[in-house]
């Protein structure tokens, strides 16, 4: 087996067919981590002993007749996923050598499933970024050109599975971090509807626009990982008691009278041509392959940025608030009161980017701010819900670019923190409004970068998502 | 002091009767080793998320119902940032802009007749955790961080401390009666700040408020209060400035104090509570809640004086607290309904004397609603005598069981017949020649003395009516 084009599909199929153990696939896994990721950088951390003991796990379950698509198959997790036993770093200095005491919800219904969790990927801090250079620890590289960026926050996810270190992994997506890596790097990455996934026990940045999504190599795959991990959950209440469909049937739906809206305001000048033409003619084959295109307005999509910068801030504040270095984390030597074990714990354990988010989120809701900022953005955001609930009623998708450019140099962004949240124009809105959303990959630039194409859906459409998707991929997969 | 008034307004902290925390399945068991009742939800460990206590809401809704409040049929909650170790997310999740009940008010006797003392609102909350100090470090006890509290919040229309008593005397009682909290104040279930102001008489604004905060007692209050008028009056009768402050009451030093500015001027920061949904109430389920509420103690008063034929002081000390009110007409009601005021007598001096003795309520002690009314039952129809009955009730009391066994076993039914007890009237006179002199002397009080004798002679068991008539007849017919 090659793990550097493996799909989970196909691990399932070989572990049924007894071509292979679930412990001889984790050790290729392994190996595969140990070949390649001086290099990558991909992983922060990898329990070697955890995972193989995990397969022999699954193994013994299979040999007793049970069955599974996820049984025995390695996954790979953000480092801010809880996983009960392993480190849980969010890469930030203030959490080194913190080990969860807990299994997250999507945690536990992968160990439930049988899945082999392979180690831990690298991150923006806290999920702060986009293109994992904030990560406290390392920085991880683009599978397809070691000078670029992997994208972020979920570049360590989405490194491993483009770069031949995992079958598939979970990434967060807050503003676009599971998409716009998934499209730096050539892979599929799912960002769930709001409230399809539990939150319970992923460490917080922004409450109202965190989801766990599946990082994988086809849409298919994406499916499977996001059936095991969706659904009500009673220690999450913001999962709402929405059926979960038959992700798997809905790839078979075909692009034939599938309506597909082009939002004017995603079409615009500003975005990489190369970029542009990949996408345009992702769009076109589907034209082509029977599906039905129009155009649709969002009106408020150039405000998605502030609200976004505002909202996701504001609620950061308060949840990086809890690590004050007193139950647990990096706590500063000889404090001289209280509040000066809270003010150098959280000086010497957040890296720069935090700190800006924090103090921005702490602005934005002081008393005489709040109006003006956050309680405007609250009404913006409701704007921009209804443009997307308005449009999905003339398309059953909408299809756009993930992220203005392909991946950029290490480096090249880091200086201009502006510039670099101007590159979740497209990805943010989805967050904002609550929206499903796939980055498949749709091509690639003349230097040979990947490029996703960004496939929205209504909330709780991951249906139409996926067939789109796995049209999308169909025919550029055939090309 | 004359020249002035006194403005007066509560915010009561009330901690409910769940079994559970507000957020987290944590028992709320007092007394426990520190830190054992704790998991990550309210050690506020990363990716933790809360979870909606629906009793807590329920309780606090009955206890809005109970005080006329109107009920909100969709309340939010907020988070209220701060930084201090007892909060273990640093921010408090508890209700900013719509809580749950809002008006209704408690009624309270003053001096000067009733008086209806407004409520603002009625809101829900986690309380913090404590701190310890010990000598050379402070330790925090996460165990009661995350109880639901309820603060009740009053409209300033207090006017004396007295008033302010009355009033918490009030709320307590409604409270205990609608059962939603045990209003244990040793263990901190009932705590209130207050707000004070003083202002000349014919001014329409209200002076500067100061808060206090610390009390722990009722007494604690009411000597805050006490001292904080006295201060503020002296300040303004000296031409002073009352300066809009938060004031500590230390109760060492019997002082109000400010409190460090730095304690003093929050921002607080709040904004919605992103990881719950709005606590939405069916108008059925609000009505069904309203239609089982006890009644309150004032109507229960009142009822009882009327049904039962007792004295409004009577009615009084019986609704003082629920379950003496109930005990009460459990036995009143199982004995004939002429027998109220006797059942009333027999519990407001002997029962309500054991239960002073024994320090016990009346549901910790072995005696029953039946067995009280056995008791006043068997004493009417002179099956038994009163010093019988005085001997058996604090066996009752202690051990249980019905009045009628102990009689039967025992043999101390009460002689009544005539021929039985003139034999012993008989022997009392001629062994009592002196006392039978003295009565024909003129000095009636001794055949109060030759009754004793017969009532001694027989053990207590003659009934005493058939002994002094049958005494008087003896003395009468030899005289
Ligand atoms: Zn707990």
């Amino acid at each position: 087996m090659d793990i550097a084009t493996l799909t989970v599909k196909e691990a399932a199929r070989g572990l049924r067919a007894k071509d292979y153990s679930s412990v001889e696939l984790t050790q290729a896994v392994l190996a595969a981590i140990r070949e390649r990721d001086g290099a990558l950088n991909a992983y922060l951390s990898v329990d070697a002993e955890g995972a193989l003991r995990q397969a022999a796990d699954a193994d013994a379950a299979r040999a007793s007749g049970r069955e599974g698509d996820l049984l025995g198959v390695p996954i790979a997790v953000k480092d801010l996923i809880n996983v009960d036993g392993q480190p849980c770093t969010c890469a930030s200095k203030i959490l080194r050598g913190y080990t969860a005491c807990y299994d997250a919800t999507v945690s536990a219904r992968l160990r439930q499933a049988g899945a082999v969790f392979a180690g831990r990927t690298n991150m923006d801090e806290f999920a702060m970024g986009s293109s994992t250079e904030a990560s406290a620890f390392r920085t991880t590289r683009n599978p397809h050109d070691g000078t670029r960026v992997p994208g972020g926050s979920s570049g360590g996810s989405a490194a491993a599975v483009a770069g031949g270190e995992a079958l598939a992994a979970l990434g967060t997506d807050t503003g676009g971090s599971i998409r716009q890596p998934a499209s730096f790097c050539g892979c599929v990455g799912l960002k769930p509807s709001y409230g399809r996934v539990s939150r319970y026990g992923v460490t917080a940045y922004a409450s109202s626009l965190d989801q766990v999504g599946p990082m994988t190599k086809t849409v298919e795959d994406a499916a499977t990982v996001l059936s095991c991990l969706a659904g009500r959950d009673p220690r999450d209440g913001t999962t709402p008691d929405v059926p979960v469909p038959d992700y798997g049937a809905a790839l078979r739906g075909g692009l034939k009278g599938l309506r597909i809206g082009l939002p004017k305001e995603y079409y615009i000048a500003g975005t990489d041509p190369a970029v542009m033409a990949c996408v345009r003619g992702a769009v076109e084959a589907c034209a082509a392959a029977g599906a039905e295109v129009v155009e649709v307005s969002l009106p408020h999509t150039e405000y998605a940025i502030a609200v976004y910068y505002i909202v996701a801030t504001a609620e950061a504040s308060a949840n990086l608030a809890r690590f004050d270095g007193v139950r647990y984390g990096h706590r500063t030597a000889n404090p001289e009161s209280v509040f000066g074990l809270y003010a150098k714990s959280r000086a010497e354990g957040f890296g720069t980017e935090v700190k800006r988010r924090i103090i921005l989120g702490t602005y934005v809701l002081s008393s005489g701010y709040y109006d003006a900022y956050y309680g405007r953005a609250q009404k913006v955001r409701t704007l921009i819900r209804r443009d997307y609930e308005a449009a999905f009623r003339s398309c059953d998708v909408l299809m756009t670019p993930v992220a203005p450019t392909a991946a950029y140099r290490i480096g090249e962004a880091c200086d201009d923190p502006l510039k670099m949240y101007l590159g979740d124009i497209f990805t943010v809105p989805a967050n904002l409004a609550g929206l499903c959303g796939l980055s498949v990959p749709c091509g690639k630039t003349p230097e040979g970068l990947p490029v996703g194409l960004q496939v929205l859906g209504p909330a709780f459409g991951e249906c139409a998502v996926l067939r789109a998707g796995q049209g999308v991929e169909e025919l550029v997969g055939a090309e | 002091m004359t020249g002035y008034l006194i403005t007066i307004g509560l915010e009561t902290h009330v901690q409910l009767r769940t079994a559970t925390k507000m957020f987290c399945g944590c028992s709320l068991a007092f007394g426990a080793e520190p830190n054992t009742n704790v998991c990550p939800v309210c050690l506020g460990y990363p990716g933790a998320l809360p979870v909606m206590n629906r009793e807590a809401v329920r309780l606090t809704v009955v206890s809005g119902l109970m005080l006329g409040c109107e009920i909100s049929r969709r309340s939010t909650f907020d988070r209220k940032n701060y930084f201090y170790p007892d909060m273990s997310k640093d921010y408090q999740i508890s209700q900013n802009g719509s809580p749950l009940c809002v008006g209704g008010s408690v009624r309270i006797e003053t001096a000067a007749g009733a008086k209806r003392v407004r409520i603002n609102h009625i809101h829900l909350e986690e309380d913090a955790a404590k701190i310890n100090h010990y000598a050379r470090f402070s330790g925090v006890d996460f165990n009661r961080c995350g109880t639901p509290l309820m603060e009740i919040v009053s409209e300033p229309d207090l006017a004396s401390p007295d008033e302010a008593m009355a009033y918490l005397q009030a709320l307590k009682q409604i409270l205990l009666y609608a059962g939603v909290s045990d209003c244990n104040l040793e263990e901190g279930n009932l705590r209130s700040d207050v707000n004070v102001s003083v202002r000349p008489i014919g001014q329409e604004r209200l002076g500067t408020k100061v808060e206090i905060k610390n009390m722990n007692t009722f007494k604690g209050i009411y000597a805050a209060l006490e001292y904080e008028i006295a201060r503020q009056l002296a300040t303004v009768t000296r031409g002073g400035l009352i300066v809009q402050e938060t004031r500590r009451w230390d109760p060492e030093l019997g002082e109000t104090q400010p409190m460090r500015s730095k304690e003093n001027a929050h921002d607080y920061r709040y904004f919605p509570e992103p990881d719950l949904v709005p606590v939405e109430l069916e108008e059925a389920q609000v009505e069904a809640w309203r239609a089982a509420l006890p009644e309150l103690p004032a109507v229960r008063r009142g009822r009882m004086a009327e049904a039962y034929g007792i004295p409004d002081y009577d009615a009084a000390v019986l609704a003082d607290a629920k379950e003496n009110a109930d005990f009460f007409e459990a036995a009143a009601r199982a004995c004939e309904p002429r027998l109220g005021k006797t059942v009333s007598n027999w519990f407001m001096t002997e029962v309500m004397r054991l239960l002073s003795e024994s320090g016990l309520t009346i549901s910790q002690s072995a005696l029953t609603p039946s067995a009280l009314a056995e008791l006043v039952t068997l004493l009417d129809t002179r099956v038994i005598n009163g010093p019988t009955a005085k001997e058996l009730l604090p066996e009752l009391f202690r051990a249980g069981g019905l009045p009628s066994a102990l009689v039967a076993a025992r043999g101390l039914g009460q002689v009544s017949d005539a021929d039985a007890l003139a034999a012993l009237v008989q022997q009392v006179l001629s062994e009592n020649g002196k006392s039978v002199a003295d009565y024909r002397a003129g000095k009636r009080a001794a055949a109060g003395f030759l009754v004793g004798q017969v009532m001694k002679l027989s053990k207590g068991k003659a009934d005493p009516q058939v002994v002094g008539r049958l005494v008087a007849e003896r003395l009468a017919g030899a005289s």
